[in-house]
């Protein structure tokens, strides 16, 4: 009987730690960033090249700041949630153009919509460095503050809106 | 005439393709390089999570490669250029995970192993050699082994 017991334990073991290994997402990785100050930018806005758009500005409000480009098949995929989102009128969602073509970029949002108030234009991609962005899409939540409160990486999906950033948002707009 | 209009368009588009795929020029400055090449073995690219930064073509590496080339050009130490990573990327951006608490299971795994590993063996090496020393011979069990082993002796 105990000759079984043992190499059966083994194996449930194995196999728990396998489940677990499997549901995890090797893509989402913890942001060091969160609780600490957005990283400041002041980058040309995307419709009007003269003008800045600083985080500074963004200051005293909450806001989500949305990394995406022209040719990432992940923004097109989360874009009805945003737009729905910005309908709402919530929270604001400030949009990065993370290492694009601004006639791209500009032809993307006259096709599907524009859910942003202003668009920063980061062609390096030294914004996204700062922020830690390593796959657009990708969504942090930013408080009054200016300081990071959440990071969503990948597609922002509306089951995420509904139970997580949505309520940290009206948290965070209260405070 | 039109063929060879075409023949040169061709040569000028495979010519600006090739340019767009070649390797980012090797910095003027040999010593830079030799850093460059030493910190980005250390370093994980995010985007293809088993290569390093100095194994992949990633466009997120090609960026970070640039951002620690510049950084060496400022003459900061790699501490300093590490920290920068860690501070944007987390602990996942080494390849080589540093010794904390959340890490210890990692770290100590292995060991842990291989000394559960070692005890069992020596627990069943022991039991077995009991089960083996308990048997115990008969009167008559010991004279036959005698007389065989005698046998044995004699024979050539």
């Amino acid at each position: 009987m105990n000759r079984f017991l043992i190499p059966l334990g083994i194996f449930v073991v194995v196999l728990v730690f396998l489940g677990i290994g499997l549901t995890l997402n090797p893509r989402e990785l913890p942001s060091p960033l969160v609780g600490k100050p957005a990283p400041s930018f002041s980058l040309p806005q995307l419709h009007e090249k003269e003008k800045v758009l600083s985080s500074n500005d963004l200051k005293g409000k909450v806001w989500l700041l949305n990394f995406w480009a022209s040719w990432c098949g992940g923004c097109k995929e989360e874009h009805p949630v945003l737009i729905h989102l910005a309908k709402s009128g919530e929270v604001p969602i400030y949009g990065m153009d993370y290492k694009d073509r601004r006639e791209e970029a500009l032809a993307w949002l006259r096709e599907w919509g524009n859910p942003y108030p202003l668009v920063a234009v980061d062609e390096s991609g030294r914004v996204g460095i700062d922020y830690g962005v390593y796959g657009v899409p990708e969504t942090y939540v930013i408080d009054k503050a200016g300081v990071i409160r959440y990071k969503q990486i990948g597609p922002l999906r509306e089951d995420v809106l509904q139970t997580k950033i949505l309520p940290l948002v009206r948290e965070l707009q209260n405070q | 005439m039109k063929l060879w209009l075409y023949l040169v368009s061709i040569l000028l588009i495979s010519g600006h393709a090739m340019a767009a795929y070649e390797a980012s020029p090797l910095a003027e400055n040999p010593q830079v390089e030799a850093r460059l090449k030493a910190l980005a073995v250390e370093l994980r690219c995010l985007v293809c999570q088993n290569q390093t930064l100095a194994d992949s073509n990633a466009p997120l590496a090609e960026d970070l490669r640039r951002e620690v080339r510049e950084m060496i050009v400022k003459n900061m130490s790699d501490k300093e250029i590490i920290d920068f990573l860690v501070s944007r990327y987390g602990d996942f951006v080494l390849y080589r995970p540093p010794l904390k608490t959340t890490t210890t299971l990692l770290w100590v795994g292995p060991f842990l192993l291989v000394i559960g590993g070692a005890t069992a063996l020596v627990l069943v090496l022991r039991k077995r050699q009991k089960k083996l020393a308990a048997v115990a011979l008969t009167e008559a069990e010991h004279n036959r082994v005698a007389q065989l082993l005698s046998e044995g002796a004699n024979r050539p």
